[in-house]
């Protein structure tokens, strides 16, 4: 049985809708290969391997969208899933902003020079993953007596193909892969409560990923450092973001900075572009076009050709990101920021999100604090992108006198995401990656701390 | 052959070809590297959406998704592999795939696998959402746009979802069981935007089970859509939260969340028997004030947690978690249930035929105490009343939780006043629920709208609370003193 290649049956898909009576449409296929392998206490947990294929097509006729998914191939079920779709687009309502991007912005290059694709990680044999999430744990609980437990490490790859084809003659492909580490060290603290502390790489590449022993220290140490955290009191401070939660702050802003929040009036951004609302510190950019990231790609989720938008510069905010539908609602341009899932419309959203870095070493930010609260761990879902309105559990460290005083547990961050930007008073040169979103330690001059 | 079990069975043998036969000849490729346990699991996924934005029926969405996911246990680790096509060829690739796991010889043997019946079904579905037509859905979702509009002037964008599922699963296990179900699942969601001058504010709500078109004589969409208006409308007055510990009123119903994050996850045999749980070893002790009995039951008729059989094939039940504060058992999966040599709790989940088997939630609720609602919110002298979330997390290693409220007040000299901006609750569970000093009589389960996350995988679960007083709680508000 030789199967057919994502190309091949996204042209297929096209070709038949195109038969039954779309006007336009266009398919999204992926094919991959995805093998995880977990350690726990230096035994096998779990082995996972699993080769899939999926389809996605969008059919519009006269402004009517429909989007329909599948995963059965054969030839009676393919032909009856292009039909269903084309004949379910009636439902919806004309749409005069629905349609394929024009043909002047569609991707003409090729994936090459993006390094997508890894051969290191096709070789990688089931004995080497294996050693590589054991190290990885051996690391993390050998690193200290106090590691008393381990949630285990884990070892993902991903070797697939990504195809896209449109009635207006796109047809591209590119193959990428992926491959993540991750682990979770415990340490039992004095009053019998469990401390954890999880670290992670991601990137294209095996040459990329963290050191497994390294990573695996980092969680480690990070789960003793957490030892005797306790609750703070209730006060005003500042409060200083160490990378990966900065790189969740400029995620939850740049989810705000989309044509799909504008026009849906969910967005404290709305209206506001060239406006100085951020710190002159403040600098955030999409980029998908930088070689071997996570979110690189040649072409968006319509075939737009990728590039790099800039959000923030030095704290005035310079735009949406927009995929065709938001743009021509927006009477904008796409800027090439389609998202594309197969069961799904596109979505506007960032591809490689980066908080630029600034020129303060992180160190001298934390030695510049009198008093203030150091975050290290994120919790929970209190953000209101209409309003801005931002509130998070948070875990991290008290700062006394420009030095770490105690580890903190249970307290929450609040304030408007509007002058928390408008409040960073300090930004770090420490840039770290965390998947497709890069940032610095960052500081805000002030929050409300809430504690006891 | 319209039982649930049968009709999956029925299904499968129909339309793949898979019958008694191959799946006996699955289970020994799945076993021939030694393992202990082998299970197959074939799925069939129809979901269908449409969504209404601004008056317009965006698009309409229908997936297919069918593949089977192929587990093989050696001791407590497994071995896992899934295809999408059920072609016998592809599907022994994934047995031998699987199999891998086993370090030993070959375990397979003949395989007299006795299709079973489940014994009672507790969906609802006459007639399912997913052979309504189109038109009378969209009808569904303009009505509620017309009700939300009407409630009020300031609502200046409606935006209604529908969503339908119908999930046909088959397991089949090397022990000889082979039992299906055939799963409806359905929500409906209304968001309203109110806009006063620059001010926006939107709310969201929704429901759902498993059940079909009869949950709107239920729940009208006029209904939901009022209750999302009058959020949005609501929040416009809202005033800063306190900051601080203060006494917390959790009203009856939506707030079950705090307990499935609180306590339920910590619950799960899973982190348990790695012990990694702050309720490891922990049975027969007190965890909880003695007002406090939590159960989990999958047997609600027509809540969205609730399932016939569970994804390894048990049948489920009504599980006793707490019972007045003392810690009575975890819920299980065959793994952890083997690990501490009890009974499966028909706990086992999964996400889909891609995704291995956890134990997890179905719908976790507190029983009923001797209070009134009034006694407890009079009982406060100054603190906040929580009645919406708009969802939650937890650490499961120590128990610390946030969750965020979308609808809460303020309470004064045991009054309830101003309405609240969205903020957050922060807490440890065992802790929490030291602190329940006060439990209603008024129980009420959530309309179906949670989707549980766990180590990636989403499950639809319900959750469940009567009006409940904890006496301190640190809220994350900006309004100091």
């Amino acid at each position: 049985m030789v199967e057919t290649s994502p190309l091949e049956l996204v042209g297929r898909a096209v070709d038949l809708a195109s038969s039954y009576g779309a006007e336009q449409c266009d398919a999204f296929a992926n094919a991959q290969t995805e093998s995880t392998v977990s350690i726990r206490l230096g035994e096998i947990e779990k082995l996972i391997e699993a080769t899939s294929r999926s389809l996605g097509l969008r059919v519009i006729t006269g402004g009517r969208t429909a989007v329909c998914s599948t995963s059965d191939f054969t030839d009676a079920a393919f032909e009856q899933f292009v039909a269903d779709t084309v004949e379910l687009a009636a439902i919806s309502a004309p749409d005069e902003f629905a349609g394929l991007p024009e043909p002047e912005s569609l991707a003409s290059k090729g994936a090459d020079s993006l390094q997508l694709y890894d051969e290191r990680i096709e070789i990688l044999s089931l004995d080497e993953r294996i050693n590589v999430a054991r190290s990885c744990e051996a690391a993390a609980l050998s690193f200290d007596s106090r590691i008393t437990n381990s949630e285990g490490a884990s070892l993902s790859t991903s070797i697939g193909e990504v195809a896209l084809a449109n009635s207006r003659g796109f047809a591209a492909s590119y193959p990428a892969t992926s491959i993540s580490l991750s682990t979770e060290a415990l340490a039992d603290d004095k009053d019998g409560k469990k401390r954890n502390a999880w670290w992670f790489s991601a990137e294209r590449n095996l040459r990329s990923l963290m050191d497994p022993e390294t990573l695996g220290r980092i969680a480690a140490q990070r789960a003793v450092d957490q030892l005797g955290a306790r609750k703070t009191e209730t006060k005003r401070v500042p409060v200083i973001f160490e990378p990966m939660m900065a790189a969740r702050l400029a995620g939850d802003v740049a989810g705000c900075a989309t044509g799909g929040a504008l026009y849906r009036g969910a967005t404290f951004l709305a209206g506001r572009v060239g406006e100085l609302i951020a710190s002159p510190l403040v600098n955030v950019v999409d980029d998908p076009t930088l070689p071997a990231r996570a979110g690189s790609r040649p072409f968006d989720g319509e075939g737009v050709s990728a590039r790099r938008n800039v959000l923030f510069e030095e704290g005035r905010f310079a735009g949406f990101l927009f995929d065709c539908y938001t743009a021509r609602r927006m009477d904008s341009k796409t800027t090439g920021s389609a998202q594309r899932g197969v069961a799904s419309l596109p979505e506007p959203g960032p591809a490689n999100l980066i908080f630029e870095p600034g020129a303060t070493a992180a160190e001298d930010i934390v030695a510049d604090t009198t008093e203030g609260l150091l975050v290290t761990a994120l919790m929970g879902f209190g953000f209101n992108p209409t309003t801005g309105d931002y509130s998070r559990g948070v875990g991290g460290f008290w700062i006394e006198n420009g030095a770490i005083a105690y580890p903190v547990a249970e307290a929450n961050i609040s304030g408007n995401i509007s002058s928390m930007l408008a409040d960073v008073d300090a930004v770090g040169s420490d840039l770290s990656w965390f998947g497709s979103t890069a940032a610095p330690t960052i500081r805000i001059s002030q929050m409300t701390v809430s504690g006891v | 052959m319209s039982e649930p079990s049968s009709e999956a069975q029925q299904f499968f043998a129909e339309r793949y070809g898979i019958d008694s036969a191959r799946i006996a000849s699955l289970l020994s490729d799945s076993l021939t590297q030694g393992g202990d346990f082998a299970e197959l699991f074939f799925e069939h996924r129809t979901n269908g959406a449409i969504s209404l934005e601004d008056q317009q029926v965006k698009s309409a969405a229908r997936s297919v998704e069918q593949g089977v996911g192929i587990r093989v246990v050696k001791g407590d680790s497994i071995g896992y592999a899934y295809t999408e096509s059920l072609d016998p060829e592809a599907m022994r690739l994934a047995a031998g795939t699987a199999a891998r796991i086993g370090e030993g010889a070959d375990s397979s043997s003949v395989f007299d696998t006795t299709p079973v019946g489940a014994t009672e079904s507790y969906y609802g579905g006459d007639p399912l959402l997913s052979d309504e037509p189109a038109a009378a859905k969209v009808a569904l979702l303009e009505r509620a746009d017309r009700a939300a509009r009407a409630y009020d002037p300031s609502i200046a964008r409606v935006d209604a979802s529908i969503g339908d599922e119908r999930k046909v699963v088959l397991v089949a296990r090397s022990d000889g069981q082979i039992v299906g179900d055939v799963q409806p699942l359905m929500r409906f969601n209304v968001m309203a935007l109110s806009q006063r001058g620059e001010n926006r504010q939107t709310a969201r709500t929704g429901g759902g089970g498993r059940l079909g078109v009869e949950y709107f004589e239920r729940i009208t969409p006029e209904e939901t859509a009022r209750e999302a208006a009058r959020q949005a409308v609501l929040l416009q007055d809202a005033v800063d939260a306190p900051a601080g510990e203060v006494p917390v009123v959790l009203a009856a119903g939506d707030s079950g969340i705090l307990l499935h994050e609180a306590i339920g996850h910590g619950l799960e045999a899973d982190f348990n028997r790695k012990g990694t749980s702050n309720y490891t070893d922990r049975i027969g002790q007190s965890v909880a004030s003695e007002l406090v009995t939590v159960i989990d039951d999958a047997t609600i008729d027509e809540s969205r947690g609730s399932i016939n059989v569970d994804d390894e094939g048990n049948a489920t039940k009504r599980n006793t978690l707490i019972e007045g504060g003392v810690l009575r058992g975890y819920l299980h999966d065959e793994i952890s249930a083997r690990h501490f040599k009890t009974e499966p709790t028909g706990s086992g989940r999964r996400q889909s035929f891609k995704h291995p088997i956890m134990p997890r939630m179905t719908n976790t609720l507190m029983l009923p105490g001797p209070s009134t609602p009034d006694e407890v919110i009079g009982s406060v002298e100054r603190g906040i009343y929580c009645v919406a979330f708009s969802g939650g997390q937890v650490n499961i290693s120590n128990g610390d939780f946030v969750f965020s409220t979308t609808e809460a007040y303020l309470i004064e000299k045991g009054k309830i006043t101003a309405p609240l901006r969205t903020t957050n609750l922060i807490g440890n569970g065992p802790e929490a629920l030291s602190r329940v000093s006060m439990v209603a009589n008024d129980y009420a389960l959530s309309d179906g709208r949670w989707t549980c996350g766990k180590e990636g995988q989403s499950v639809p679960v319900g959750v469940g609370l009567p009006t409940v007083l904890v006496s301190a709680m640190t809220v994350g508000g900006t309004q100091l003193g």
